[in-house]
């Protein structure tokens, strides 16, 4: 009985704790197990089976819808990544820079927007102007939506790096290009790769503007998944989604470790 | 511009450092003009648009689409009021609302317990907070599809307790509810945990020194001093909680409708743009209506602090 | 020898918004020498030390680098470098990487670099910690790498930014001697910026005192402490009395002045004060008590007086003027003044100052 006398501690916080992390991973670990199910009925458990995988890497609309989702992903997070990195070196470490706060919430406006609105907007634009090209408009949208993400991490690490870094790089006869690529970037690193991995997971992601945007041949992942879900539950989904389960554990791992490695290197 | 400036704009120097920035906002600033303001100010214009006789719209201006939230025209052309739009944009309000407090009343407890765990397991703690976060949302709405639908685990586990065959947890504005909580979560635990995080410990210990007894530090200390956190954590849950189309369409059935999917249903079969542009310019209104509430409020604070 | 000067500031002003950080400073800085520009915070120092290392640009003036104009080069091209209060080292790169980057930019051979980065990390005794990163030190370690990073491309002007702040005391009391020395060796022109005197007294060829955005004085430790030219100066470096006086009659180097404790005495000023009132300065330690004083000699009561071991201050009070006076304890029964006693207190009349009111 001795941690009642402190202070800080609030009793029952660990049991709710608890609680809650069962009730984020349940849900996910439920259709993990169900994947592994042979029977057609993905609740009636008969017996261990890996074949709902083979018949989910065999099935050719799944990989057609991976691979555009890769594509845009891939294109979106370079355009996003470089946009953001433009602005952010431009809003933080600019002199004399006028319209500073506008800029800013010009570039996270697609937060502030409830995404179905831009969505639909963006449609009647683009069926306004005539753009017919799938890829086209799914990589505009998607590069649009996913500046922000990228943009506050790379933002949140140029405002916590002190000037003199760069300022003792110029004093030291750096130009303005190599103190931007030896000194700068290095030390936005993580903030960088922070920003372009969560700008990759928000377009992989997306489903409301790719849904309102993809046509018959540009068909991402979380669309094809939505008409899978349509047509019922399947124990081949549950096996694509355990498979996607792992990737993003996979891609999460990698992008916080490094994030995290980042911060212990500022530790001077 | 006085001579002052012109000389400076002379030396070279000056020149550059006043016009990179610039140069590094110009593409930032066509993609989201190009990208959202242009098409908002497109969708505006569609809202008071004539429906087109095959789809899509015809320009003009018309109060057809905002007409059409509250009144049906009958075949005579007299206005009958229906309600059906309305109750959709009230459920939409009440289940936003709801899931943001219920993520709210979640989250604190957890983020405090969170912030009090020794160095490793906290670290180890928050990653497996954000990790959902990183998997695809549709998953984690059709996770609850299984263990909510039929044949799912709950349904078996009341079954076997003597619950009626033919019930259903599905397609009610629970199972929304239910979804909505478990897929925005994160987005609320994480800033809350910032917060606290930051809460200087000797503030609590203080409180209790002072006669406060653990409702008091709470009420009077931890929570005043952890609203910032809540406020940008309620934000990141109700904007996407408001404008939800994933889970009312996928829990809810097609019946229980929220603002967002019906927009959906209104693009996706190109069934009534203006009607659906309206609706989302409602939508848009409201959100900016709640988001400039809290700004405000948070200026407010600032000046008295 | 003829001295060239290192660094000329003629007329620099320099306002942030509506706050005027500068307003038409001029001074020189002589080849090879330690300078150091002392003042409070918000004086203006600094800003004065970023526009010679060009991060700050005057409104007006100019600013000379051994007789060149250097207002339009930017900071990378000028052979000047700074020693960050925060030190600044690069977090990502090696310590040799570090001292290494600024010769890397000016172009140098690799052999160079090596033997030059060998030579400055041996200069600061930090040969054994190459391979680290700045992490890995301590306060004292970053000052040196610091250090050695500023002097490897052998600038024209080496700026500190309140180097030693950063420091514990006995650390601090250590590299001034350190500074000294390599700031001998190397010959090379030191511009120090500090708000503590006792630095800038300690390890100075010169000193410019700075307030409110001007130079107060320029002149040898020396000539701050016991000639301040007024009363800005006196107050800011060391402690001083300052006394209300009548002038009588003055010329440009002495006044005729009557204190308030009745004497008229003759004293030295800096320049020529008018007649009326003026303030008389004399240090506490210049100021003698007890039984045989010398020269000026009025009685005070003893009001407080603070034991500090090798020190005592006294707090005395004559015809309602409130005195400071310090006396070094020589012996063990030196502090033999009792409070509420009254004390003959005296002082040697070329020892006080009188400055304009």
């Amino acid at each position: 009985m001795k941690l009642q006398h402190d202070v800080k501690r609030y009793p029952g916080l660990g049991i709710i704790s608890t609680v809650f992390f069962i009730y984020l991973y349940a849900p996910l670990g439920i259709v993990v197990l169900y994947s592994f199910n042979a029977n057609r009925i993905t609740s009636v458990w008969t017996e261990f089976s890996f074949k709902w995988y083979g018949s989910a890497l065999n099935n050719s609309a799944l990989m057609s819808a991976l691979k555009t989702s890769l594509t845009v992903a891939a294109i979106a997070t370079v355009m996003a990544t470089t946009i953001a990195l433009l602005a952010a070196l431009s809003i933080i470490r600019g002199k004399n820079v006028r319209y500073r706060k506008l800029s800013e919430t010009m570039v996270n406006l697609p937060l502030l927007l409830p995404e179905i609105v831009l969505a639909v907007a963006t449609l009647i634009l683009f069926s306004l102007i005539g753009l017919q090209n799938g890829m086209v408009k799914l990589v505009i949208a998607h590069s649009a939506f996913c500046t922000p993400f990228a943009f506050l991490p790379i933002r949140a690490r140029l405002q916590g790096m002190p000037l003199d870094f760069e300022e003792a790089a110029t004093d030291l006869y750096a130009s303005r290009w190599i103190v931007f690529r030896r000194v700068t970037l290095p030390l936005i690193f993580p903030g960088l790769f922070a920003g372009a991995m969560l700008a990759f997971l928000i377009s992989m992601d997306d489903f409301i503007t790719s849904n309102m945007l993809s046509s018959g041949g540009t068909t991402t992942l979380p669309v094809y998944i939505f008409s899978l879900i349509r047509a019922g539950t399947s124990p081949e989904l549950n096996a694509i989604a355990t498979m996607l389960i792992v990737a993003s554990l996979v891609l999460a791992t990698v992008a916080l470790t490094v994030a995290g490695r980042g911060q212990r290197t500022d530790a001077t | 511009m006085s001579e002052a400036t012109a000389h400076h704009a002379d030396t070279p120097r000056r020149r550059r450092q006043i016009n990179l920035p610039y140069v590094g906002l110009a593409p930032a600033w066509l993609l989201m003009i190009f990208a959202l303001i242009i098409p908002i100010l497109i969708i505006i214009a569609v809202s008071f648009a004539v429906r087109g006789a095959y789809g899509g719209f015809d320009w003009g201006f018309d109060l057809s689409g905002y007409r059409q939230i509250l009144f049906n025209e009958g075949w005579t052309g007299e206005m009958e009021f229906t309600p059906q739009y309305l109750i959709i944009i009230l459920r939409t309000i009440l289940l936003a609302t709801v899931t943001t407090v219920l993520c709210l009343i979640l989250a604190v407890p957890v983020a405090y317990w969170i912030a009090g765990q020794p160095g490793h397991r906290k670290s180890v703690l928050v990653f497996l907070v954000t990790l959902p976060f990183w998997m695809s949302m549709i998953l984690r709405v059709y996770a609850w599809m299984i263990i909510l639908g039929k044949d799912g685990p709950l349904l078996r586990f009341f079954e076997f307790f003597g619950a009626p065959s033919g019930m259903t947890f599905m397609y009610n504005d629970g199972a929304t509810l239910a979804a909505m909580v478990y897929t925005y979560i994160p987005l609320m635990v994480l800033p809350v945990f910032a917060s606290i995080e930051k809460l200087d410990g000797t503030l609590i210990e203080a409180a209790h020194d002072l006669y406060g007894n653990r409702w008091t530090t709470l009420r009077r200390v931890i929570l005043p001093l952890t609203a910032p956190g809540i406020a940008s954590g309620g934000i990141l849950v109700f904007v996407p909680a408001f404008g939800a189309v994933l889970e009312p369409t996928l829990m809810g059935g097609g019946k229980q409708m929220m603002m967002g999917s019906l927009i959906q249903l209104q693009f996706g079969g190109g069934r009534n743009w203006p009607f659906g542009a309206a609706i989302a310019m409602i939508l848009m209104m409201l959100v900016m209506l709640v988001l400039v509430g809290l700004a405000l409020r948070s200026a407010r604070n600032e000046v008295e602090s | 020898m003829n001295r060239e000067n290192a660094v000329e500031v003629i007329d620099v002003s320099k306002n942030f918004g509506s706050y005027q950080a500068l307003s038409s400073v001029n001074f020189e800085i002589r080849e090879n020498e330690f300078f150091t520009m002392l003042g409070p915070s918000g004086c203006g120092k600094t800003t004065l030390l970023r526009m010679i290392a060009g991060f700050e640009t005057p409104d007006t003036g100019r600013l000379l680098l051994h007789g060149r104009d250097i207002v339009d080069i930017p900071p990378h091209k000028r052979r000047v470098n700074t020693v960050f209060q925060s030190y600044a080292l690069f977090p990502h790169m090696t310590l040799a990487q570090n001292v290494a980057f600024g010769l890397e930019n000016l172009g140098w051979d690799k052999a160079r670099i090596t033997a030059r980065v060998g030579e400055m990390l041996e200069r600061v005794h930090m040969s054994a910690f190459a391979n680290r990163k700045p992490a890995q030190l301590s306060g004292g370690q970053r000052q040196r790498i610091a250090l050695a990073r500023a002097l490897a491309p052998k600038p024209e002007v080496l700026l500190l930014d309140e180097p030693l702040s950063a420091l514990d005391l006995k650390l601090r009391q250590a590299m001034r001697d350190e500074l000294r020395t390599l700031q001998r060796d190397t010959g090379i022109t030191f511009v120090f910026v500090t708000h503590d005197q006792e630095e800038a007294l300690d390890m100075s060829d010169r000193i410019a005192v700075l307030g409110s955005g001007e130079v107060q004085q320029i002149g040898t430790p020396l000539q701050i402490y016991e000639e301040p030219s007024n009363r800005f100066v006196a107050d800011f470096v060391g402690e001083t009395n300052f006394f209300e006086v009548d002038v009588l009659k003055a010329t440009e180097k002495t006044a005729t002045v009557r204190t308030p404790f009745g004497q008229v005495i003759s004293v030295p000023s800096p320049a020529q004060v008018p007649v009326g009132k003026a303030t008389l300065s004399i240090r506490p330690e210049k100021l003698n008590l007890g039984d045989q004083v010398e020269g000026v000699d009025f009685l005070a009561e003893v009001v407080k007086k603070q034991y500090l071991g090798g020190y005592t201050h006294y707090l005395l009070s004559a015809g309602g003027v409130e005195i400071r006076a310090s006396r070094r304890n020589a012996s063990r029964e030196s502090d033999t003044i009792a409070v509420g006693s009254p004390v003959h207190v005296g002082f040697i009349e070329g020892s006080a100052r009188v400055l304009a009111a």
